[in-house]
């Protein structure tokens, strides 16, 4: 019975996940050069020992790594904070609540490339905001320099990436018996202090499910830096994804491709695993 | 109300207790101060960018050009989406039209297919007792942390094999692949939520099981299916990596990859794109907007057990 039920998902996905995802294994081990089938030389692990000794591998790791990180801790706070001022009974909250479900379902490609625009370094929005309310003396270029373009495509994935955070955070919130306050409150505990002992410790859960889900998108992250940046400058926006993206796509290296592929997969399954451990601990699934 | 209340008690009494009452008032005012002031804020923050794309997709070129920049535009015209809707003006034009047709029919399609094989998967997995039940969930939500980007290049392959290249059905069929997974995992945890006496009751009355599934389950698993579809839709409107890589023309290219084209080239026409960035948008922020409660509750019933 379960079988049977269980027949038509498990096709839809494993059919056509579990080949590619082994000929990609297989691919990782040759040193093929053309996307087609044919004869290629048998490299063993040298693709993935390339992949291990290469600097650029590794300064995209690193990238990836900061840009991981950064966005999740920022998604994280700008989150809870969101969801508390949605969590408050006001007149318009109705509205918020609507407003702050926007940029999340905004397609992320249309928001890559409105922040593009946004960055604009002769016409962009932002230049014009900062000049003329006299915070920047001149118009800069937000994306013409590896750091400061790897910050600023952090801006606009945060953007769009905080409301599911905070919708989270809302639903974690609203599963708190407001009897618990009240006894704080009796109990002489300011509003800080009741969040601090009462309220973060109850999101635990919230926070843990964040993180696993922001992680793991970070990490894959690929259309924003298409969109925003192809990588650049100097690099300086080169993620992982990109990095086996461009060594496949642009040059034709479809077995050390593989390899990286195959190398962020395992980065992410580690991590995962971590955070299963920690959930399990916190919640009883 | 029952603030008035207290301040008519309070009234009578001595005047020796007035100040500190009064400042208990105004940190009441500091308080709603600067909650509406955090939520016009928040307001500001979000719409300000979806207002700048607006104005900049029936701004004149001259306008969203100038120097200092005009935030209210002196021309405003709508000729941008008439050129996508009635065409024939320019190819950025018709390849918009085009893309958004695309992006409906396969993230329509991949839901339809994802929900009538997730739901049946859903079931099984919140209501039957079999071996490997919990590893077999996990692995098939496991396929989420894979990286597109190794699986592209086989799929790209037997897409070439079946000549589903530069296909809606194509797209389809991988868009299914990453869809089912969340049906399963949103469905299963939506079914959990319904009574099981129900069912049990159903199936004294004489139903089997599929007929306890069809008649009592699905019914009352309505607005969960709703929000499932309507996720699935966004994900698939959303996708952009395979899309890139498995189309190339008008035939089955959609919204993302036209728009990440057109982003791409030296002379842009912002106003084009911003349109189209608009059109794209529209679809799923309605969505959005107006089952706001469905796909949240939905999410976070999901995401929290």
């Amino acid at each position: 019975m379960a079988v049977l039920l269980l027949l038509p998902a498990a096709i839809v996905i494993f059919g056509i996940i579990v080949y590619p995802l082994l000929r990609t294994l297989w691919t990782s081990f040759f040193a093929v050069d053309s996307p087609f089938p044919g004869r290629y030389p048998f490299v063993g692990l040298g693709n993935y020992r390339r992949t291990f000794s290469n600097s650029e591998f590794w300064l995209a790791t690193r990238r990836t790594a900061y840009f991981t990180g950064v966005s999740t801790l920022a998604e994280l706070i700008l989150g809870i904070l969101v969801g508390l001022l949605m969590n408050v009974q006001f007149r318009g909250r109705w509205l918020l609540r609507s407003l702050v479900v926007l940029p999340w379902a905004l397609p992320t490609i249309v928001n890559a490339t409105m922040w593009r625009w946004i960055f604009n370094p002769e016409y962009g929005a932002l230049n014009a905001l900062l000049t003329q309310l006299h915070l920047l003396p001149q118009y800069r270029s937000w994306l013409g320099s590896p750091f400061l373009a790897l910050n600023m495509v952090i801006v606009a994935d945060v953007w769009k990436n905080t409301p599911l955070a905070a919708f989270l955070f809302l639903a974690g919130l609203q599963s708190i018996p407001r009897d618990l306050f009240e006894a704080a409150r009796v109990d002489g505990a300011g509003p800080i202090r009741s969040f601090f002992s009462i309220t973060l410790p109850l999101l635990t859960t919230t926070v843990l499910v964040i993180l696993v889900v922001r992680t793991i998108e970070a990490f894959k992250v690929f259309d924003i830096i298409y969109v925003m940046t192809r990588g650049g400058p100097a690099n300086g926006t080169q993620t992982v994804a990109y990095y086996a993206y461009l060594q496949a796509f642009s040059n034709q290296l479809f077995g050390y491709g593989a390899a990286i592929a195959y190398v962020i997969a395992l980065f992410i399954l580690a991590l995962a695993l971590v955070y299963v451990r920690l959930l399990r601990t916190e919640v009883e699934i | 109300m029952a603030t008035i209340a207290r301040r008519e008690q309070l009234r009578p009494r001595a005047t020796a207790r007035a100040p500190r009452f009064n400042s208990g008032r105004r940190r009441r005012l500091a308080y709603w101060v600067f909650i509406y002031a955090a939520a016009v804020l928040v307001g500001a923050i979000i719409l300000a960018p979806f207002v700048w794309l607006l104005i900049s997709s029936v701004a004149a070129p001259t306008d969203l050009l100038a120097r200092p920049l005009r935030w209210v535009p002196e021309h405003i015209s709508f000729s941008r989406y008439r050129s996508i809707f009635h065409g024939g003006q320019s190819s950025t034009a018709d390849t918009f039209r085009a893309s958004l047709v695309n992006s409906a029919i396969v993230a329509g399609s991949s839901v339809v297919v994802s929900l009538s094989v997730g739901i049946f998967g859903a079931y099984a997995f919140s209501r039957l007792r079999f071996r490997g039940r919990r590893a077999t969930l996990l692995l098939m939500l496991s396929t989420y942390m894979l990286p597109p980007i190794a699986i592209v290049v086989p799929l790209y392959l037997i897409l070439v094999q079946l000549h589903l290249l530069d296909t809606r059905l194509g797209l389809i069929l991988v868009y299914c692949s990453f869809i089912t997974p969340f049906v399963l995992w949103i469905m299963s945890n939506y079914f959990r939520s319904i009574p099981r006496e129900l069912e049990d009751a159903a199936r004294v009355d004489g139903c089997t099981r599929m007929g306890a599934l069809f008649r009592v389950i699905l019914p009352l698993a309505r607005p969960g299916i709703l929000a499932t579809a309507l996720f699935g839709f966004l994900l698939a409107w959303d996708e952009f990596l395979y899309a890139l890589i498995f189309t190339s023309s008008t035939h089955a290219k959609t919204v993302p990859v036209a728009i990440a084209e057109f982003t791409g080239r030296f002379t842009v026409d912002f106003g084009m794109i911003a349109t189209g960035g608009v059109l794209a948008a529209v679809p799923p922020l309605i969505i959005a907007f107006v089952f706001q409660r469905y796909i949240v509750g939905g999410l976070s019933a999901g995401a929290i057990k």
